[in-house]
């Protein structure tokens, strides 16, 4: 008997008034393992992350989140072992808060006492001075906001990660530095992720397997030495690995 | 091929020691420190660590440093004239029309109570005169040119109710129905997928090529810079460490520049942990 797997979706379907964006969509992810969604923009990627962290209630179908089915509306306990990192971290933060508020909140929601370690540590972990700790949002650069939001989604120590997108706005050494961080979190401390990016090498390295999503389907899940072997099924996912070759200008 | 800095004919852009400074109450922030370039009729590419000035430099250019932050330069001419010493009114109407930017965070620069079509129809009318039909017609036209599906659905939604994909190309097309001369593009395809991504620089190629566009294009994608660009800027800590030709980027010198390229992931060649940089004190001295 395999074990249960942290995350399962079953027929996931989500529309917004006539546009049915999500469509049939179903996938496990194993406890302790790196799930990637790659795809078209526009396909229902944030979308499927926003119903698993219980931002959307607009759904049908089943998701199990460590073993229980999630109503539409989740408890406080939830939110503890369930966070998201959202692709757009502008967003995500509250204007009037300084990085010290975006990072105490939660803390300060969910009891916990060794607050002032726990920020110190969190914004090293993603490479923030603590000198920012009371800069407002509009005072950072994007890829300094990106890393708050990464830093207040590992503050609580969760034990399932969403990633929207968690490092398109960091430039490559600060990339390295945070998917290092993440990988060895994940070892330590048997966390499972759903990652969503862009980026096929990025997907590759952080994933075991990924699912490729095009109108709001799930049109092929592979492994991640699938991928790297160039191997995928479907025509939609070649063109991606095509395209991921960069630019070319014809004469 | 050209000669990475002799840009033909009169320049776009020339950009002498330009500084950004924000007076905090804990000191100043020098978010760009020395920072100059000429851009011509190309495809100029930035790339840089994070915070290190790259937004600051596109929005110096525009005049819209937010408060309190302060810009300084010797030089700043576009086609000939003096941006320096223009007055705010002849330089805001050069913004928008002349010299455009499609920022970092589109979502966050969208108005957030209008339909995104209503503002790219917007963006088209205060420069150019047009009965509303036919801004509505052009915005459509504009959404579809960027690749997007159901360009009428897409017209009538609210920035909150685009993907992040959709936003950036929204702000792109925004940008582009006033043809501008000088585009500065901050991160404009991070949130695309790759076919996507490609479709749209193709688009802004051929303004370069065919309109003569000058562009400047900002990323983190080194793979993209490389194929995409003529020339690319390294930024460090607001200054410049090297420029270089786009399509020897590989064989850069510089520290900084070499250790970002050993950052990469690989899809050949995977290893258990990714390599990080050593940042070294000596590169901004
Ligand atoms: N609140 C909403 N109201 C109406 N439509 C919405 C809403 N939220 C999302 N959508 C639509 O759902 C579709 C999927 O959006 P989603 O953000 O999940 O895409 P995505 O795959 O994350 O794309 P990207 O890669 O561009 O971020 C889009 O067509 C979008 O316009
Ligand atoms: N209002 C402000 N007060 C103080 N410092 C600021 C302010 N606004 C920006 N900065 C700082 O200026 C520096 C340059 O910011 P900028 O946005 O240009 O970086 P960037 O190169 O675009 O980075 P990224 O790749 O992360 O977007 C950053 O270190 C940022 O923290
Ligand atoms: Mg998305
Ligand atoms: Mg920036």
């Amino acid at each position: 008997m395999s074990a249960q797997p942290a995350i399962s979706v079953e027929k996931l379907n989500v529309s917004f008034g006539d546009s049915h964006v999500v469509k049939d969509l179903s996938f496990d992810v194993a406890a302790g393992e790196s799930y990637g969604i790659v795809g078209e923009s526009g396909s229902g990627k944030s979308t499927v992350l926003r119903v698993l962290a219980g931002l959307n209630r607009e759904w049908s179908g089943e998701a199990k989140i460590l073993g229980k089915s999630q109503p539409k509306i989740r408890d406080r306990a939830f939110y503890r072992a369930v966070q998201m990192v959202f692709q757009d971290p502008y967003g995500s933060l509250h204007p009037k808060k300084t990085v010290d508020d975006a990072l105490a909140e939660p803390l300060a929601i969910h009891g916990i006492r060794d607050a002032e370690a726990r920020i110190g540590r969190a914004m090293t972990d993603v490479g923030l001075p603590t000198s920012f700790r009371f800069r407002y949002p509009h005072q950072l650069s994007g890829g300094q906001r990106q890393r708050v939001a990464i830093a207040r989604a590992l503050v609580l120590e969760p034990t399932i990660l969403l990633l929207d997108e968690p490092t398109s706005a960091l430039d490559v050494s600060i990339q390295a530095e945070v998917l290092n961080l993440l990988q060895a979190l994940r070892h330590e401390r048997k966390l499972t992720y759903i990652l969503v990016s862009h980026d096929l090498a990025v997907v590759a390295h952080m994933c075991e397997r990924l699912l490729v999503m095009q109108f709001g389907r799930g049109v092929e899940e592979m492994s991640a030495a699938t991928l790297a072997a160039r191997a995928p099924q479907t025509a939609y996912a070649q063109q991606l690995l095509t395209a991921s070759e960069g630019f070319r200008r014809h004469a | 091929m050209r000669a990475p800095d002799t840009p033909l004919e009169q320049p776009l852009l020339e950009l002498d020691n330009l500084r950004v400074n924000f007076h905090t109450p804990t000191g100043i922030v020098r978010a760009v420190r020395g920072l100059s370039f000429t851009l011509g009729r190309e495809r100029l590419g930035i790339v840089g660590e994070s915070g290190s000035g790259k937004s600051m430099t596109g929005r110096a250019i525009l005049d819209l440093i937010p408060h309190p932050g302060e810009v300084l330069a010797d030089r700043m001419v576009y086609r000939g004239q003096d941006l320096l010493t223009m007055d705010r009114r002849t330089r805001r109407k050069l913004r928008g029309r002349h010299i455009s930017m499609v920022m970092q965070d589109p979502k966050f620069s969208l108005n957030p109570v209008q339909t995104v079509g209503e503002q790219i129809a917007e963006a088209y009318r205060v420069h150019h005169k047009a009965s509303s039909r036919e801004a509505r017609e052009r915005s459509l036209a504009m959404l579809e040119a960027v690749q997007i599906r159901e360009p009428a659905r897409v017209y009538a939604l609210y920035p909150h109710e685009v993907s992040g994909g959709m936003g950036q190309r929204v702000m792109i097309a925004m940008m582009l129905i006033a043809e501008p001369d000088i585009l500065i593009a901050d991160e404009p395809t991070s949130a695309l997928d790759v076919t996507v991504q490609l479709q749209v620089l193709k688009i802004l190629d051929d303004l370069v090529t065919s309109r003569g566009m000058g562009l400047i294009f900002i990323s983190h994608d080194l793979h993209l810079v490389k194929s995409f660009c003529d020339r690319v800027i390294v930024m460090y800590g607001g200054k410049v460490m090297e420029t270089l030709q786009a399509s020897e980027l590989e064989q850069a010198q510089h520290p900084y520049t070499r250790g970002l390229l050993g950052c990469l992931p690989d899809l050949d060649h995977p290893k258990a942990k990714l390599a990080t940089l050593n940042r070294d004190p000596a590169w901004l001295a």
